[in-house]
């Protein structure tokens, strides 16, 4: 019993993976504890209502995070049907603010903040000199000369350091306020509804990918609909401890809609359905966003340069692997760094970069990178699940999409 | 937490119900409630030996695979049909219906080394959470 998640390793010791949510090894959080580390491990302003609801805590990322409260699919369920409420104050936050703040940011990432209009926000990635993504993050536009980027918690130190030797040649200032401001997000077909009498802004006029400064459960907020679970949402901005007043709110006024707290468990699951990539399973630095089917971010037609700009000139027509989507057969799950084989072949071809059984489709899906020209759909794959090939098929991403 | 007085106990969290020269073996109710959401659980065939200290099988979750290991060796001379079609027997009742093999124990004196009821609430009480 209480092998290792990806690895089944008896008795193994799992460090802490400050990437992404390698969540294989969840459900045995009291081995990730290292007690002698403890005093690394932050807590977020809602630590103590957390413990309260019963969750389950691991380190992530430096943080103590919920994975679960009552049961991941009941809280992957929610959000499909009705809403979910997470903290994911681990997430950084970092302002970029001056008279060039515009300019630095088209330096610095592969896409065009300049070109974003004051209120909106896009995806977007920082990638390093040879064309590997630092990460991926979201940036709003608050102000003409104001932005806000939000990486991920396991980047967002490398990202922030990265963006200020880059702001160097520019106008323009930074501030990490990743640990004094703390981000809840209510995500669900009922979360314009619950999140409605709480904000001091008509929620039918904020767009998808969009962001405003207003009030929000009555702190300063901002306040934007955006999220990474597929469904409609709003993510909450604040001040440190100001979340505790938003997330208390939000559950109790959510309750009668079928609002539960949702963990970072459901979060993963609900991401994976959406086709979203997970920095450290599908990107990392040894990866191009060619590679990982995100190719359209990169702004080659902005002007001016930008950090890997040259090297993503080339790594665009001269692409590794291709990241596709699978539908994997029988029960097994394909897990992070299970390989992938051609029918029969004898050897790996690729391999797996996450992996679930989907509670809303209710078969196995996976992502994982194969060679080019090897993934178009229905192409067959083999995917060895311990001493066993099951058989997948490339299908198109998202595997699940909100109905509209 | 329960666990049940007249059960012996393995570290790695499985049970065993011995009854003469056979043995039933399960997980316990604190592996359950950690493993979450099990999608489904893999089995030995009935006639397979399995080796105490050995995997004798494999409990998927949806974020996780555990590795099933015997507390006692012996050979499997039954395996739970019904966990198969129904995993989620395993969570609802790891004691009862949620039972996974039963074997012909091929040595009762590794039973010795296993943990009674007490010694198994200790080990528990021992781990975070």
């Amino acid at each position: 019993m209480f092998g290792q998640g990806c690895t089944t390793v008896r008795h193994a010791v799992p460090t802490l993976e400050s990437s992404a949510l390698h969540l294989c090894a969840h459900a045995f959080s009291y081995r990730r504890y290292v007690p002698e580390h403890r005093h690394l491990v932050h807590q977020t302003a809602l630590d103590a209502r957390h413990r309260a609801l019963g969750a389950r805590m691991i380190p992530f990322a430096g943080w103590e995070m919920p994975v679960q409260y009552r049961g991941l699919v009941e809280e992957h369920n929610a959000v499909r049907s009705a809403a979910g409420l997470f903290d994911l104050s681990h997430m950084g936050e970092i302002f970029v603010t001056g008279p060039h703040a515009a300019a630095a940011l088209d330096y610095a990432l592969v896409t065009a903040p300049g070109k974003l209009a004051v209120g909106r926000a896009h995806y977007s990635m920082i990638c390093d000199d040879s064309g590997g993504i630092i990460d991926d993050l979201i940036v709003y536009r608050l102000g003409g000369e104001r932005y806000m980027v939000v990486p991920n918690a396991s980047n967002a130190a490398a990202v922030a350091a990265a963006l200020q030797e880059r702001l160097a040649r520019f106008d323009a200032t930074l501030d990490d306020a990743s640990m004094r401001t703390s981000l809840v997000a209510i995500q669900g077909p009922r979360a314009a509804a619950i999140l409605q009498p709480f904000v001091g802004v008509d929620l039918k006029t904020i767009k998808y990918y969009s962001g405003t400064q207003t009030t929000a459960c009555g702190v300063p907020a901002i306040l934007a609909r955006t999220g990474y679970t597929g469904e409609d949402g709003f993510e909450l901005f604040v001040a440190w401890d100001d979340a505790v007043r938003v997330w208390d709110t939000l559950l109790l006024a959510g309750a009668e809609h079928g609002l539960v707290p949702a963990g970072l468990g459901a979060r993963d699951t609900l991401r994976l359905e959406a086709g979203m990539p997970l920095y450290g399973n599908e990107l990392d630095r040894n990866t191009t966003p060619f590679e990982a089917g995100l190719g359209r971010l990169v702004s080659f037609a902005k002007s001016g340069d930008f950090v890997g700009r040259t090297a993503l000139e080339r790594a665009k027509d001269h692409p590794r692997k291709t990241l596709v989507g699978l539908k994997v057969d029988g029960r097994g799950i394909a897990r992070m760094g299970y390989p992938l084989y051609l029918p029969a072949a004898p050897d790996a071809c690729g391999s797996i970069t996450s992996g679930t059984a989907s509670p809303t489709l209710g078969f196995a899906i996976a992502m994982g990178y194969v060679p080019v020209g090897r993934s178009t759909v229905d192409e067959a794959y083999e995917v060895g699940i311990r001493s066993q090939r099951a058989s997948a098929q490339v299908v198109p991403m998202p595997f699940y999409k909100r109905p509209t | 937490m329960e666990i049940p007085e007249n059960l012996k106990y393995s570290s790695e969290h499985e049970w065993l119900a011995p009854a003469g020269r056979t043995a039933k073996i399960g997980i316990t109710g604190y592996a359950a409630e950690h493993i979450g959401d099990i999608v489904f659980v893999e089995l030995p065939k009935v006639g397979t030996t399995v080796i105490a200290g050995s995997s004798f099988g494999v409990i998927e979750a949806v974020k996780s695979v555990s590795e099933l290991f015997a507390p006692v060796s012996g050979t499997v001379v039954a395996i739970n049909e019904r966990v198969a079609k129904e995993p989620e027997l395993v969570s609802a009742d790891p004691y009862g219906d949620g039972w996974l093999i039963e074997v012909d124990m091929s040595n009762d004196g590794e039973i010795a080394a296993l943990k009674d009821s007490a010694g198994y609430r200790d080990l528990v009480a021992s781990l975070p959470e």
